[in-house]
């Protein structure tokens, strides 16, 4: 691994996920679960893991949010509280 | 106790983030009300539990880029014509690296099940908040 690109990537990770549980909106949620998954990639392309990289690029970061923004055309956008 | 300190804690910090992660996906899953939010935190664990994995197969030796290469043979492979894969080369372990790419398609193949069972709740209960799905199911 990069230890300085590891340390500041996993520190955004971290503030990243927090941010994506508490926003209230859905849609922005799940942006910034879109955002979570693109970080992790390059985590994982710099601790040598590319494929593992390039898999999570494409569906964590593009398929999954493509199914979670198509589910929430089909429910509420706002969260309760 | 110092030199445990930063053996033990500051040494290994992937594995304490990882479990800083895997918590704030399983407080999502537990206390958050909304449906959407709680299969937010299960990716949120998912990928927490795979950076725990995947820090498991790397290796750190020293310097920029931790002196290990990519699991990837260059040039001819061993029982090919008369070459040989380079002397003196680390690699990362591959192992790891291939069980969560299969977890990774396996969980989002799990949250488009989760996304279908959400948009069914929808169109049975008219939200996807946990307390009022259970409220009209009591009330009925």
């Amino acid at each position: 691994m990069i230890v300085p690109l590891d340390l500041i990537a996993l520190f955004f990770l971290v503030v990243i996920a927090i941010a994506a549980i508490t926003v209230r909106d859905l849609l922005a949620a799940i942006v910034l679960l879109s955002a979570y998954s693109f970080v992790i990639a390059t985590v994982w392309v710099e601790m040598h893991a590319v494929d593992v990289g390039f898999t999570e690029a494409a569906v964590g970061a593009g398929a999954t949010t493509a199914f979670m923004i198509a589910t929430l055309a089909r429910t509420k956008r706002e969260e309760k509280r | 106790m110092i030199e445990w300190v930063v053996e033990e804690v500051f040494a290994k910090y992937n594995y304490w983030i990882s479990i800083v992660l895997m918590l704030t996906g399983f407080y999502a899953m537990i206390a958050k009300g909304n449906l959407m939010k709680k299969i937010i935190g299960l990716n949120i664990f998912q990928t927490a539990i795979i950076l725990f994995f995947i820090s498991l197969g790397d290796v750190y030796i020293g310097g920029w880029g931790g002196g290990v290469t990519e699991p990837i043979v260059k040039g001819v492979l061993p029982w090919g014509s008369g070459h040989v894969v380079e002397e003196g080369v680390v690699y990362a372990n591959p192992l790891p690296h291939v069980l969560m790419l299969t977890a990774i398609v396996v969980g989002a193949a799990t949250t488009a099940v989760a996304l279908a069972l959400v948009i069914r709740i929808y169109q049975e209960y008219g939200t996807i908040e946990e307390d009022e799905v259970i409220e009209k199911e009591q009330g009925v």
